[in-house]
């Protein structure tokens, strides 16, 4: 077998293959069959569970819902039928305002959070302190939501919830609050329980940016007489900006995921509903549990569309600044 | 060591960065602490109030329930089962799939790289995924656990990757030796990818373990329900007898009257935790590695 026709030999490039390549695919693709078999499964499987769900969106131009005909095209076609309705829906408004809200306080205040603590953290000098602080903060990412939801309802309850406790400790209250089925807390809750669960998990990128730092400069503007935090706002924060550019730009990609999962386990009373109902959630509500599926995959169509438009320009954004999401 | 003097303001924000530190580490501790030390209080007394750091009224009783609940003990084997074969099966079939992916002598390649990453900017969406899954038959089925999850994009990406820097000569002798590609797949460059290999696939696991919402959909079969899907019903109904405890028990602790749903749940729940307090020291670093390979550009 030579080696100096290609960089990668392989048992199907002897030195026929130039020829092969032109004349007969067929022949070709069969004496690289072992290779197709290995991407073959990963194919099919991507087919069905990502690309038919793809084609059942067409469902959301029908009238298709658990009383009609189980099968999805024997359906009359009704055009834009549930996009209309939705957006004439009575709670529109509440929904949209509600996605977007808890998008934007979720970008303002979840994404700079990690930065903030990974600047903190890179100033310790203590490794063993900071590696302890490190392992607490990463742990709540791993719990599911199930978890994190049990333990804010244990801890803002009104049977024994610390949280009352230290507010009548502390003499702020009389009789403790039941702060989970009070809507003007939700956003509230909400927004510091994903912080408390992310926060240090997200860390690791900025740490890892900020090691990569020259530590050169801090030596020269030490020479200078600068201070830590004239170090951290004109030397640290200036040379990780393009990793936090790049995770900004990404993070506005996913704007209208206001939340799913720490939504429905927060939100689990119905009171809150006016406050806690974002597309996502609605769409489950609608479509799973009242089985509207037609009205409900537009209403998912419809947030899919805006979430490729943003996600394809925070990707081309990213590119331009140097980084891309593949 | 560097020997200088630290100016005031410097000391000053030092003292305030520790401060904060210890302040934001508590709070991540101290709410399974405080279940940990409600699941040890006996559950009339923690409604009295004032159980924060320290149990008042010492008991095992609250385990000792928690134990004896079939449904919780079947949840639990669900759980560990679907966890090791469903983490098994995905790490090896996406790794198969992105060793494929990284031959450049692969007819189609760009094509399917672009079918691939299409998924990751749109989906069909919940619904459309429900219809399919019930018309697969998918539905009170251990499978859907298992087969949907089997091919990660995101993680195909990141073995690509990896394996494309794995030295290309050990594949090259490999050949000459006539090996086959799968041969080479599995005795060459699976036993080089132990890092990558366990980083993703404990990513994988913990997702099997914390998974809730698919089991919630599509699993009606009250003995197919991983533990997690259990837990989130008990905290949403607080009701002592949706659980699969013995009829005896029941009326033991109606008479009783020294538990309640928080008491229970709160050591349900510390027994859900455990797995992955246990793991995650040990796995820690995997972890950290793996967030870094994933945000690295190929």
């Amino acid at each position: 077998m030579s080696g100096t026709t290609t960089n990668k030999p392989h048992p199907s490039s002897s030195p026929g293959l130039k020829s092969l390549k032109k004349t007969n695919p067929f022949r070709r693709f069969w004496k690289q069959i072992d290779v197709q078999l290995m991407v073959f499964p990963g194919i099919l499987l991507v087919f069905v569970f990502s690309y038919i769900p793809m084609y059942g969106v067409l469902t959301a131009f029908m009238d298709y819902n658990v009383f009609t005909a189980h099968r999805i095209f024997e359906n009359p076609w009704v055009g834009f039928k549930h996009f209309e309705a939705f957006f004439n829906a009575p709670n529109f408004d509440q929904i949209m305002r509600n996605t977007i809200v808890i998008s934007l306080l979720k970008f303002f205040i979840g994404f700079p959070a990690p930065i903030v603590l990974a600047l903190m953290l890179n100033e310790v000098r203590h490794m063993v302190f900071k590696r302890i602080v490190q392992t607490i903060t990463y742990l709540p990412h791993f719990m599911s939501w199930v978890i994190v939801g049990g333990l804010v309802m244990s801890l803002l309850s009104t049977d024994n919830g610390s949280v009352n406790i230290l507010l009548k400790g502390i003499g702020a209250i009389d009789e403790p609050i039941n702060f989970l089925s009070l809507k003007e807390y939700f956003w509230t809750i909400l927004i510091s329980t994903n912080v408390w669960k992310e926060i240090g998990f997200a860390s690791i990128v900025y740490l890892a940016a900020i090691a990569g730092v020259d530590p050169h400069m801090y030596e020269a503007a030490e020479i200078d007489g600068a201070s830590k935090l004239k170090q951290i706002f004109h030397i640290t924060i200036p040379s990780i900006m393009p990793v936090i550019i790049i995770f900004m730009i990404l993070a506005m990609g996913s704007l209208l995921n206001a939340g799913f999962e720490d939504i429905l386990i927060l939100a689990s009373n119905p009171i809150l509903r006016p406050v806690s109902d974002v597309l996502d959630v609605y769409v489950y509500r609608i479509g799973l549990q009242n089985q509207r599926y037609s009205f409900a995959v537009a209403i998912g169509l419809f947030k899919a569309v805006i979430s490729v438009g943003l996600l394809t320009m925070a990707n081309y954004l990213a590119r331009k600044a140097g980084s891309s999401l593949w | 060591m560097r020997l200088k003097r630290v100016s005031f303001g410097d000391r000053l924000l030092l003292y305030f960065i520790y401060a904060f530190l210890i302040l934001l580490s508590f709070s991540a501790l101290y709410p399974f602490w405080n279940a940990f030390v409600v699941s040890f209080n006996e559950g009339m007394d923690t409604s009295r109030g004032g159980i924060t750091f320290w149990p008042r009224v010492f008991t095992w009783d609250n385990y000792d329930v928690v134990f004896q609940d079939n449904k919780l003990i079947n949840g639990f084997l669900i759980s560990f089962y679907r966890t090791i074969v469903g983490t098994v099966s995905a790490t090896l079939m996406t790794a198969i799939l992105a060793y494929g992916m990284t031959r450049s002598f692969l007819m189609g390649r760009k094509f399917y790289m672009i079918f691939f990453i299409f998924t990751m900017y749109f989906g069909g969406g919940l619904i459309p995924n429900f219809l399919l899954i019930r018309s697969l038959g998918l539905m009170d089925n251990f499978l859907v656990f298992i087969i949907p999850g089997l091919i990660s994009v995101w993680n195909m990406i990141i073995f690509r990757t990896f394996f494309k820097g794995l030295p290309a000569g050990l594949e090259e002798s490999a050949q000459v030796d006539g090996c086959s590609t799968w041969g080479i797949f599995f005795r060459i460059i699976l036993p080089l990818s132990g890092p990558v290999i366990a980083t993703l696939g404990l990513f994988t696991a913990i997702a099997h373990w914390n998974d809730w919402f698919v089991p919630s959909i599509y699993i009606t079969n009250p003995d197919l329900l991983p533990v997690q899907t259990i837990l989130r019903r008990l905290l949403n109904s607080n009701i002592i007898e949706l659980s699969g405890l013995p009829n005896d028990v029941i009326s033991k602790i109606n008479s009783a009257r020294t538990f309640t749903s928080k008491s229970l749940t709160s050591a349900t729940m510390m027994v859900v935790t455990l797995p992955i307090i246990i793991v995650y020291p040990f796995v820690q670093k995997y972890f950290v590695k793996g967030v870094l390979i994933g945000s690295l550009k190929e």
